[in-house]
Formats: C-alpha cells, sequence, structure tokens
C-alpha cells in the first residue's frame, strides 16, 4: 500500500503537467491564431508532406499490381464510354443516310433504323450516366493511406501496410482527441459568447462583439477539422442586402464559408445540441429559423426571406440552392426560390480537394455522428472558394434563368460539371415531363416532314 | 469502413464471362464496378427498380423496353453474367474477330446479326418472330407519346409494314428486318466503345 502512493502522486503529477503543457500548446498553436485570424502556416506544411506521402504509396502499389501482371483500377470521373455530343436529330438523320442506297430526300417519315438511336442512348446510359456517380463520394486517382478509399487493397506490400498502420495511429490516438477537443471548445464558446453578447443593449458594440465572437468560433472549428482553405477574390465578398450562394456538398460548407464572412443563416430549427446552438446563435443576430410547419409554406419562406433582405443593416444571407448534398464533382439544378426574391445574388464556388479527405455528406449512407467522425479522422479538409463578382436577375430573364446563370457561373469557376438534373433525383425518381421533351424532338422529325409534304 | 476494391478476381466466373462477351479485363473490371453503382442496396443482383432510377434512362421513350431486354423471360434479378450478356451485343465489332474465328464456335454476341436481333426484339413484344403492324404501331407510339395524331401513326405504320414486307403476309419478319437494313452500317451505330 504505502510502496504505490509515491507511485501515484508520479503517475498522477506527470499527468497534470503533460496536460497542463498540451492544453498551454492548444491555446498558443491553435486557439489564439483562430481568435486574432492569423496562421502560423503550420497546417500547409502538414499538406505537402502528406502529398509527397500519397505519391509515394501510389507508385508502390503499380509497382506491385505490374510484379503481378494485373491491372490497377483506375476511376474515370469523366466517364467510361466514348460519347459523341450529336443531337437527337442530327444522329437520326445520319442513321437514315448510312442505310439509305437513295439519295437523301426529306419524304421519309419513318425508318426502321431510327429505333437504333434510342436503344444506343438507352445502353450509354446504363453503362454510365451522368447522375447516378454524382451522389457517391468521388473516385480518387492515386491513394491516400485511408482504406475506405481503397480500390486496390491486394497491391500493398508490407512496408506500406506499416506506412498505413502508422497514419491510423496518428490519425485516430492523435489526431482525433485534439479534433474533438478543439470542436468542443469551438461550440462551447459560441454558444456561451453568443448568449453573453445577446444581454448586450443593442447597438454598434454588441454588433461589433458578436461579429466577432461568431467568426472566433468558427475559426476554431476549422481547425478542429484541419480545414485548410484557400479563398479567392476576397473583394467580392458578400454585403448586407444580398444573398450568398454556393454549391452544397457538406455541412461543413457553412464552417467554412461563415470563419470568413458574417453571415445570417437560413435553416430548419432543430432539437438536441444543434437547436442549442440556434437559439443561442439568434440572441446575437437574426437569423432566420423557420419551424418545420413554416418550411412546406413557400409563400411564408419567400416572405421572410425578402423582409430580412430589403432590410440593409440585416446580414447577408448564406442559402445552398440545391437542396441537397452534392459530391462536388458537379453542380445540379438549383432551386428557383431564393432568385425570385429579388435581391443581389453573390455566388460562390467550393470545391474540396478529395486527396486529403473526402468532404461528402452521403446521407443514405451516413448519419450525422458518423460523418463527422469520418471527417475528424481523415487527413484534413483542403478546399478553395472563390467569390465570384454578384449577379442580379435581368428583365428579360425569369427566376429559373437567372438561376441556371448563376449555376453556370459557379461551376465555371469550380471546374464541376454543369448539370440541368435536380438533385432530388437521389430520392425520387425522374418526372415525365423530361421523357415527353424526348418525345416532342423526335416527333417533329417524322411528323413535321408529313406537313411539308402535305404542303407540297 | 467497406472499402470499394475490385479486383477482377474478385467477379465470379470472370474467365468464362469474358469468352462468351470479348470483353477484356479492363472493361469487365469497369463494368462490374458500374454494376455495384447501381445495385444500391447491395442486394448482389440487379432489379427492374435500379434501372429505372436512372435518370436518364428513364427520359428515353423506349427506356422501358430496353431494360424489358434485360429480364427475359419474366425474370426479376438481373446478375453480373447477365447485365455483361446484353451489354456485350454492343462491344465494337474487332476487325481480327473475323479472320482467325473457329466456324465451330457459337457466332459472338457482337456479330452484325446478333446486333440486329437485338434490335428486332425491341420491337417484337410477343417474341414470335415478326413485327406485326400493331406491334409496329406501338414503338412508334412509345417514341412519339401524345404529339402524333392516331390516323397519321397508323398511315407511318402501314407504309413502313408494306415497305419491308416482302412476303405479303402483313408482318416483318426478322430477315424481312435484316434485308431492309442491309446497307446500314450497323457495326458502327450499335457500337458503345469503353474507354480502357
Amino acid at each position: 500500500m504505502f510502496l504505490l502512493l509515491p507511485f501515484d502522486s508520479l503517475i498522477v503529477s506527470l499527468l497534470g503537467i503533460s496536460l497542463t503543457v498540451l492544453f498551454t500548446l492548444l491555446l498558443v498553436f491553435i486557439i489564439a491564431p483562430a481568435i486574432f485570424g492569423v496562421s502560423f502556416g503550420i497546417r500547409k506544411l502538414y499538406m505537402k508532406t502528406l502529398l509527397k506521402i500519397f505519391a509515394w504509396a501510389t507508385l508502390r502499389m503499380e509497382r506491385g499490381a505490374k510484379e503481378k501482371n494485373h491491372q490497377l483500377y483506375k476511376p474515370y470521373t469523366n466517364g467510361i464510354i466514348a460519347k459523341d455530343p450529336t443531337s437527337l436529330e442530327e444522329e437520326i438523320k445520319e442513321i437514315r443516310r448510312s442505310g439509305s442506297s437513295k439519295a437523301l430526300d426529306n419524304t421519309r417519315e419513318f425508318e426502321l433504323s431510327d429505333i437504333f438511336y434510342f436503344c444506343r442512348k438507352g445502353m450509354e446510359t446504363i453503362m454510365d450516366d451522368e447522375v447516378t456517380k454524382r451522389f457517391s463520394a468521388e473516385e480518387l486517382e492515386s491513394w491516400n493511406l485511408l482504406s475506405r478509399t481503397n480500390y486496390n487493397f491486394q497491391y500493398i506490400s508490407l512496408r506500406l501496410t506499416v506506412l498505413w498502420g502508422l497514419g491510423v495511429l496518428i490519425r485516430y490516438c492523435f489526431l482525433l482527441p485534439l479534433r474533438i477537443a478543439l470542436a468542443f471548445t469551438g461550440i462551447s464558446l459560441l454558444v456561451v459568447g453568443t448568449t453573453v453578447v445577446g444581454y448586450l443593449p443593442n447597438g454598434r458594440f454588441k454588433e461589433f462583439l458578436s461579429k466577432h465572437v461568431h467568426l472566433m468560433c468558427y475559426r476554431i472549428c476549422v481547425r478542429a477539422l484541419t480545414a485548410i482553405i484557400t479563398y479567392h477574390d476576397r473583394k467580392n465578398r458578400p454585403r448586407n442586402g444580398g444573398i450568398c450562394v454556393a454549391n452544397h456538398t457538406s455541412p461543413i460548407d457553412v464552417i467554412i464559408l461563415a470563419s470568413d464572412g458574417y453571415y445570417a443563416m437560413v435553416g430548419q430549427v432543430h432539437g438536441g445540441l444543434m437547436g442549442v446552438i440556434q437559439r443561442a446563435m439568434v440572441k446575437a443576430c437574426p437569423h432566420v429559423w423557420f419551424e418545420r410547419s413554416e418550411v412546406k409554406d413557400r409563400h411564408l419562406v419567400a416572405k421572410r426571406l425578402t423582409e430580412h433582405v430589403q432590410d440593409k443593416s440585416k446580414l447577408p444571407i448564406l442559402i445552398f440552392p440545391e437542396g441537397t448534398c452534392i459530391n462536388n464533382t458537379s453542380v445540379m439544378m438549383f432551386k428557383k426560390g431564393s432568385f425570385e426574391i429579388g435581391a443581389t445574388v453573390y455566388p460562390v464556388a467550393i470545391k474540396y480537394d478529395p486527396q486529403f479527405g473526402d468532404a461528402f455528406w452521403n446521407s443514405s449512407k451516413y448519419g450525422m455522428v458518423t460523418y463527422l467522425l469520418r471527417m475528424m479522422t481523415s487527413w484534413a479538409i483542403v478546399c478553395s472558394v472563390w467569390y465570384l463578382p454578384p449577379m442580379t436577375r435581368e428583365a428579360e430573364e425569369d427566376a429559373v434563368q437567372f438561376a441556371n446563370r448563376v449555376k453556370s457561373a459557379i461551376a465555371r469557376q469550380g471546374g464541376l460539371v454543369d448539370l440541368l438534373w435536380d438533385g432530388g433525383l437521389k430520392r425520387e425518381k425522374v418526372k415525365d415531363t423530361f421523357k415527353e421533351e424526348q418525345q416532342k424532338l423526335y416527333s417533329k422529325m417524322i411528323v413535321g416532314n408529313h406537313e411539308d409534304r402535305s404542303r407540297s | 469502413m467497406g472499402s470499394c476494391s475490385s479486383h477482377a478476381a474478385r467477379i465470379p466466373d470472370v474467365d468464362s464471362i469474358q469468352r462468351e462477351t470479348g470483353f477484356s479485363q479492363a472493361s469487365l473490371l469497369r463494368l462490374y464496378h458500374r454494376f455495384r453503382a447501381l445495385d444500391r442496396n447491395k442486394k448482389g443482383y440487379l432489379s427492374r427498380v435500379d434501372l429505372q432510377e436512372i435518370g436518364a434512362l428513364a427520359v428515353n421513350p423506349l427506356g422501358d423496353r430496353i431494360i424489358d431486354s434485360f429480364f427475359p423471360d419474366g425474370s426479376l434479378q438481373l446478375d453480373f453474367p447477365g447485365f455483361v450478356r446484353v451489354l456485350a451485343h454492343f462491344r465494337p465489332v474487332d476487325v481480327e474477330d473475323h479472320g482467325n474465328r473457329d466456324p465451330q464456335e457459337p457466332e459472338p454476341l457482337n456479330s452484325r446479326m446478333n446486333k440486329l436481333r437485338f434490335a428486332f426484339q425491341l420491337y417484337d413484344l410477343d417474341r414470335d418472330g415478326k413485327i406485326s403492324r400493331h406491334e409496329m404501331l406501338q414503338v412508334l407510339r412509345l417514341m412519339v407519346g401524345v404529339q402524333v395524331t392516331e390516323e397519321q401513326l397508323e398511315s407511318i405504320a402501314d407504309r413502313t409494314v408494306q415497305e419491308a414486307d416482302e412476303d405479303g403476309d402483313g408482318a416483318v419478319s426478322f430477315l424481312e428486318f435484316t434485308k431492309s437494313l442491309e446497307k446500314m452500317n450497323i457495326e458502327q451505330k450499335m457500337s458503345i466503345r469503353i474507354l480502357k
């Protein structure tokens, strides 16, 4: 018994000292810079080192595959089949031309060979379509030492396995606890800070404090995810009375944008921890939270947003018009609601680099907690944010055209594929109206000719 | 965490599938990945619904017919060999195949005849070997929807059957079908090239 006591106190004091050292380091290297918005560049160095290791790992796997005389599976982001970008009319005309021995005469309405066009197009979509692949994580060209992204598991040599094991150790035993501690600090500071600021009388001082409390806490959360963000064109940042729209990949988008600007959030009121955070935030500055019942009422939503936007003292609203998370290789249809309000739109393009950690939230596969854990056990979240010049709706275009214009600008800047498909296809089937468009095009070909004939 | 590792050796019966379809190992690997991606609930096979959920296929006027061709004889489950067997019809024709093909072996799935046969069965719903006027009308109706009147469609169907019909039985048999398309470059129009 007596022998244990000195050991006990030794262990306890060691523990105490190490905790204090850890906390001081945390404070100095992470939290203090977050408060003041400066950076030591530690994360960038980390990123460079990781890139070198990944390149080496992929080379080893290729060598391993070559030794066994096998093919390494390499994903293609542009699709696996060769496609010709021709229209329905052109293709069918060409098919007819190649089959007809007569000179090209326009009196032919329908040919047995017309079916080939639809048949081949259908088969092409079965082999590879634009939408299905947008709802699963993007495939990487080189391995990043995470088992979740490995397609060529059997080519790993002993050295690679050791490296991978080391990676697991670092990520789960060092990075994860650190990040959880930071996240905890960030969120509690946010709740406490905004509640405290809420008690102050309205005025410039309150606004100033509120802005800085928000920014500081978001910056701590950014470091909690080891997010390495590069902002471009910060002069185009959203101003009061505007709406900021961005492409949606994950809930982290909010943290990334809000750590560089002061926005009013829009969303549904949740229960639990989210609800606590939401209620605290709204005390410090006016965010727009909707009750679950109000969300269905589109007019009510539009009305509240319009009121918010017309008050120039209120902050710019942050909205994700896709309505659902897409895997960051494309931008899908923007819902027209936010484009009908008539405010200036500030488009923002967010592009993640999936090498270090895929930020896409596949909500059908993972719940929120699993997702956050995956985020915190990745190497880092690296992304680029581009602030595009503001856009307003022009006189002749309607909300849908305006939405598509903004979407194209964002897709072009971020290097994403611009799709007209609705992100809701993740859960629902496509509407029949689209099939009618194809049928209309084809009918024009065969009946349009018929009308010409009857006229002559 | 579910690694999506796929290797040619993991595909069951890969050698027999390769022999039957003529796809290279690399292509089979890509198609296997695609098969797994379409199989959202990880059942190990595809059902009609899995194919119907492909947006671009649902807007294809012949989408349902194409899906039917994967489920012959009323079957409800599509396994990977069946999937690839149908897709093999669209493999581009290799020029070398004709030279050293063993005449005893069955015709490759992507031969001209087999491609034509595939297109024929999109018309011939009841599989009686003939495209009747009624079946022609049905396919036309699928392709134009509500945009064309019944009379116009009937006259088009009548004309088409008359032109192709040689033995005067009021229907288009497979031979008549191939004859009317003998000049068509089927090999190119019904081929899809998989990138290496």
